[in-house]
């Protein structure tokens, strides 16, 4: 249950900007999470809730944006996308390929009043 | 409390540690470096926003309070920084360090009391052993000989950069050592989690499924090393290694896999050899930093000798 973790990350991002802004409350907490990363977003839904509850992003919505998995196979250099970690290039047949998208997990921004 | 920085509630408790701290990392610390990127816009936000876009340009006063604040950080940011401060730490003494990371069973324990007894009159090992609840595997490991702590992480279900940053503090490895990191027990959420090694090791015991790298990609894509332990069960079990072997390269192409056996001591010596080289390699990184400071302060004394 990483997400726990996660969620206390994301919340001291979001708590030491809204603090540094002198805002009165969180309204929103944009994220962006990889298809290939590892987070499962509704566990990380749950957390957020659990962790934020009693300061001042207690009422946040939390928005996920998908940014979907690519990757290169690394026998014939051919670009394709990934939808897991392992995969079948449909250039070769090699199962060879690297991520190169979709790993990320990042606070885009909050929206505060 | 802890005189670093500063955490001092909750569940997770390092070994003989005054302080301790809620799982790792819900408390607050004195040393949070200020992020660089924020740059913030005002706006009017109705009730919808276009995130692919950004939000609404206009701004319409009056309307709304709200406003959008960029972050743009990295959910493991203050995590990876802590990390990057142990690998610092690493690196400028010449230590080797390894996160020994695998479901629980794998037979972590016993792999590094084997490793340690082949190490250790070769080069000085020191140990953190993470488990949610007791210290029965570093008192494992003191048995060796070898100083080992113990972190319990309470409801934690793996080890962070600050925790390994306390046991640093704690263990003061000495240089050109080797230091060991047994994460806790769970082939999921240690992934994640940089804790400022130079590899992790991924642990695969025959009697788990070959599949076990294609369920579990995560761990398997992490590591750098696997290996394959418990493999003197072979002939015991229904267990296809080469598929095994095969399934773990397609989630990480580029790994180094050694079969093993802790108990037998078979393809031991492999392991050790690699762990030897790593050592090697960081014994000439440090000598590399050194040679660059002696540089730089034969330089400085050039230029005040010139004064």
């Amino acid at each position: 249950m990483h997400e726990m973790s996660l969620a206390e990350g994301i919340l001291q991002l979001v708590e030491e900007t809204a603090r540094r802004e002198q805002a009165q409350r969180v309204k929103t907490v944009v994220l962006e999470i990889g298809q290939l990363s590892s987070v499962e977003a509704s566990a990380l839904e749950f957390c957020f809730a659990a962790v934020a509850a009693g300061g001042v992003a207690r009422a946040a919505r939390l928005v996920i944006v998908d940014v979907p998995g690519a990757g290169e196979c690394l026998a014939c250099g051919l670009a394709v996308p990934m939808e897991s970690l392992f995969g079948i290039c449909p250039g070769c047949g090699s199962h060879r390929l690297r991520p190169t998208a979709g790993t990320e997990m990042r606070v885009r921004e909050i929206e505060i009043e | 409390m802890c005189t670093v920085c500063g955490c001092g509630e909750g569940e997770a408790r390092i070994e003989g540690a005054v302080h301790v701290h809620a799982d790792g990392t819900v408390h607050s610390h004195s040393h949070e470096h200020a992020h660089e990127h924020d740059h913030h816009h005002e706006h009017g936000v109705g009730s919808d926003l276009d995130f692919g876009a950004g939000p609404a340009r206009a701004h319409v006063p009056g309307m709304s309070q709200s406003r959008m604040v960029q972050i743009e950080q990295d959910i493991l940011a203050k995590n990876n920084r802590y990390a990057a401060e142990n690998r610092q730490h690493f690196d400028e003494r010449g230590i080797f360090a390894l996160n020994l990371v695998s479901g629980p069973g794998a037979g972590k324990t016993t792999l590094l009391v084997k490793t340690i007894e082949l190490l250790k009159d070769k080069v000085a090992i020191s140990v953190v052993e993470g488990d949610q609840q007791t210290s029965n595997d570093a008192e494992r490991i003191r048995a060796t000989g070898v100083p080992a702590l113990q972190i319990n992480t309470g409801k934690g279900c793996h080890l962070d950069g600050h925790m390994v940053g306390h046991a640093l503090e704690r263990l003061q490895p000495s240089d050109e050592s080797l230091f060991l990191i047994e994460n806790v027990g769970n082939l999921v959420c240690p992934a994640a989690f940089d804790l400022g090694e130079h590899h992790k090791v991924a642990i695969l015991s025959v009697t788990e499924g070959e599949d076990k790298p294609l369920k579990y990609p995560d761990m398997f894509r992490a590591a750098d090393v696997m290996l394959l332990n418990k493999c003197d069960l072979l002939p015991y079990l229904e267990f296809d290694a080469d598929l095994a072997e095969a399934n773990a390269r397609r989630v990480n192409p580029e790994l180094t896999i050694f079969r093993v056996s802790a108990t037998s001591g078979d393809g031991l010596a492999a392991w050790v050899s690699w762990i030897e080289s790593g050592l090697e390699a960081q014994r000439g990184k440090r000598s590399t930093i050194v040679d660059a400071l002696k540089a730089r302060i034969a330089e400085l004394e050039r230029q005040l000798a010139a004064k």
